[in-house]
């Protein structure tokens, strides 16, 4: 997908590509492959004792209990967390949100990324400055205003409208968008507007197509905001019919887990449900996720 | 350019008759710019930020200045103008006090933990590896994963009879990491970090890769050392990272929520992992005393734009 398009040589393709052919070889690479593998051993580990400990019957903190034992296997910790939470609503909850953000992120998001890349009008600069300081100033800060203006003022509370609001529109993607569209060459744009074409008909057939790779990069980004977040949707959501599974275990974290047969067990099943679709998404699209584009979205 | 250059001649005689007729088009496009369509494109988004960034950031500001209380919808109650005495309240607190020494343990862990690590990881990625993805792929996976999910594994870890103290075992702090007043804050530092290392591997890949080669071969030919080479080449190749880090240490430690809130059960044992966002969100929601959490807001929004705006001068400085 990256090699038939033109426009996209270069930034996508960057990151696996390889500089350093200094070194006498022989002699040093054994330290990157032991600095490598040690790093995957404490960055994959919580994830495999995740899984392990999600399937113990009975709750096993020795050394022993790092490896699988048949006999202590059971999917009742799943049973358990579901009867308690409900992950299939929580699921479909965490969806509907994520789809929303991801949803309005990518109409509006690339509308402006585009109008800030490519167009010029009155206003550009002060919607540029304004970009930035949303990147800067963190959202967090912010959650008390937002909770009046939202829960009180417009009665969202409870609500996917009132989740999905204060994420609509993700700026980081609307800066991915922008740089992606500003490498594009201007005798492209020049050549259709000449021939008569509308600036929607231009973003769309020919802006469009060539940053397809921008595009998947910018939907990974936000999909792991809102299904990972846990604050808002926290403070919006007191119904728990209505609440995204990260929330919805949250809270089972805090007050039932005492209740449960294996507390841990159960919460263990819960974060595997959780972990899986952002762990499967970075595994199927690891070469979209650029490092480049991430850092120009926080640097601000 | 050049290549545009015969259509335009060609519609050339079209285009300045009309430029002619209609000074009105000038003026338009004086006012509103050469395409004034952009103005539509940005509307959503510039609409999105004036609601639900610059008026609650407005809001903010009043709340913090006035007597502010969450009442039944409808209700109206006085909120008297109280100048700058929530501000008072916010630094005489010995809470939120200990809530920012909190996030410059923080940073005294993370900031030099992150840069250390993942430099190293990313020097190590920067070559013709094996299996490149999957280390990739694997650094990255606990960036990508829900706070909430990682924190049921650490919890797990971490408790008092959990796998962390077996291995240790009389080594293990008593009590335990997460209730622990001198661990709980470095703990969630350590889990925090771990935690994010994965970006910052790919943000000091991309810097490494932007490094000439020929500095390296020019130093490999003075017979400079490993470490020299690391000082003398790769630490001010990827400079502009490392201030990075800071910055981005600073506002997570600005916002740390979860963490604290489900790892340490709230900030505990007596506000030694206490966070200044648990603590708006303990004031303000759980106390009703939102403009005293809005102040603590403010203030944090100030400082996080006072040290990008200081980060921002240096760096132009040192180009």
């Amino acid at each position: 997908m990256i090699k038939a398009d033109p426009a996209q040589p270069e930034v996508t393709a960057r990151s696996d590509s390889v500089t350093e052919a200094v070194e006498p070889r022989a002699s040093r690479s054994w330290w990157r492959l032991i600095a490598l593998l040690f790093g995957a051993l404490v960055f994959l580990f919580p994830f495999y004792y995740m899984i392990i400990g999600s399937l113990q019957k009975t709750q096993n903190t020795s050394l022993s209990g790092v490896l699988p034992n048949p006999a202590n296997i059971t999917l009742q910790n799943y049973a358990e967390i579901n009867a308690a939470i409900g992950i299939g609503k929580a699921i479909i909850n965490s969806g509907i949100f994520t789809g929303g953000v991801l949803l309005a992120t990518l109409v509006f998001g690339i509308l402006a990324g585009y109008a800030l890349a490519r167009l010029s009008f009155r206003g550009r600069g002060l919607l540029f400055a304004l970009m930035l300081l949303v990147l800067t100033v963190p959202f967090q800060l912010l959650i008390i205003p937002l909770y009046v203006l939202i829960a009180r003022n417009y009665g969202l509370a409870n609500s996917y409208l009132g989740m999905i609001a204060p994420f609509a529109i993700n700026s980081t993607a609307v800066l991915i968008f922008r740089q992606y569209f500003m490498q594009l060459p201007e005798e492209l744009f020049d050549a259709a507007r000449i021939d008569g074409a509308s600036e929607l008909k231009v973003l769309i057939h020919i802006a469009l197509p060539l940053v397809r790779p921008a595009v998947l990069t910018a939907m990974l980004l936000t999909f792991i905001g809102p299904w990972n977040e846990f604050l808002w949707p926290f403070l919006i959501t007191k119904q728990q019919s209505l609440q995204p599974l990260a929330v919805a275990l949250a809270n089972y974290i805090d007050n039932v887990a005492a209740t449960a047969s294996n507390p841990y067990g159960a919460i263990l099943a819960g974060s595997c449900v959780l972990a899986v679709p952002a762990v499967a998404l970075i595994i199927a699209f690891q070469r979209y996720f650029v490092s480049t584009n991430i850092g120009s979205g926080v640097k601000g | 350019m050049t290549s545009v250059a015969a259509p335009r001649a060609h519609k050339s005689g079209a285009h300045r008759s009309a430029a002619q007729e209609s000074t009105a088009r000038r003026f338009g496009r004086a006012v509103f710019g050469r395409q004034p369509i952009g103005m539509i494109f940005g509307a959503p988004y510039l609409l999105f930020i004036a609601v639900l960034f610059a008026y609650p950031l407005g809001l903010a500001v009043y709340m913090s200045l006035h007597r502010y209380y969450f009442t039944a919808p409808g209700v109206n109650v006085p909120r008297p103008f109280v100048g700058l005495s929530n501000y008072e309240a916010v630094f005489a607190d010995p809470a939120v006090r200990q809530a920012f020494l909190n996030v410059l343990i923080f940073l005294v862990i993370n900031v030099p933990l992150t840069v250390a690590v993942s430099l190293l990881l990313a020097t190590a990625l920067n070559a013709a590896i094996p299996f490149r993805a999957f280390f990739r792929t694997s650094f990255l996976a606990p960036y990508v994963t829900a706070s909430v999910a990682m924190i049921g594994v650490f919890l797990f870890i971490l408790s008092p009879t959990g796998i962390l103290n077996t291995v240790l075992g009389p080594l293990a702090p008593v009590p335990s990491w997460l209730v622990n007043q001198n661990w709980a804050m470095p703990s969630i530092a350590i889990y925090v970090t771990w935690k994010g290392l994965g970006f910052y591997i790919l943000l000091y890949l991309a810097a490494l890769q932007g490094v000439p080669k020929e500095l390296y071969e020019a130093a490999a030919m003075d017979g400079a050392s490993w470490w020299h080479r690391l000082r003398s080449v790769t630490v001010p190749g990827v400079r502009q990272v490392t201030t990075l880090v800071t910055l981005l240490a600073v506002i997570t430690g600005a916002n740390l929520f979860t963490e604290p809130y489900l790892l340490t059960d709230g900030g505990g044992p007596n506000g030694k992992s206490a966070s200044p966002v648990l603590q708006i969100y303990q004031t303000g929601i759980e106390q009703n005393h939102p403009d005293f959490a809005s102040a603590l807001g403010i203030i944090l929004v100030i400082g996080v734009l006072l040290i990008a705006g200081l980060q921002q001068l240096v760096q132009r400085r040192r180009a």
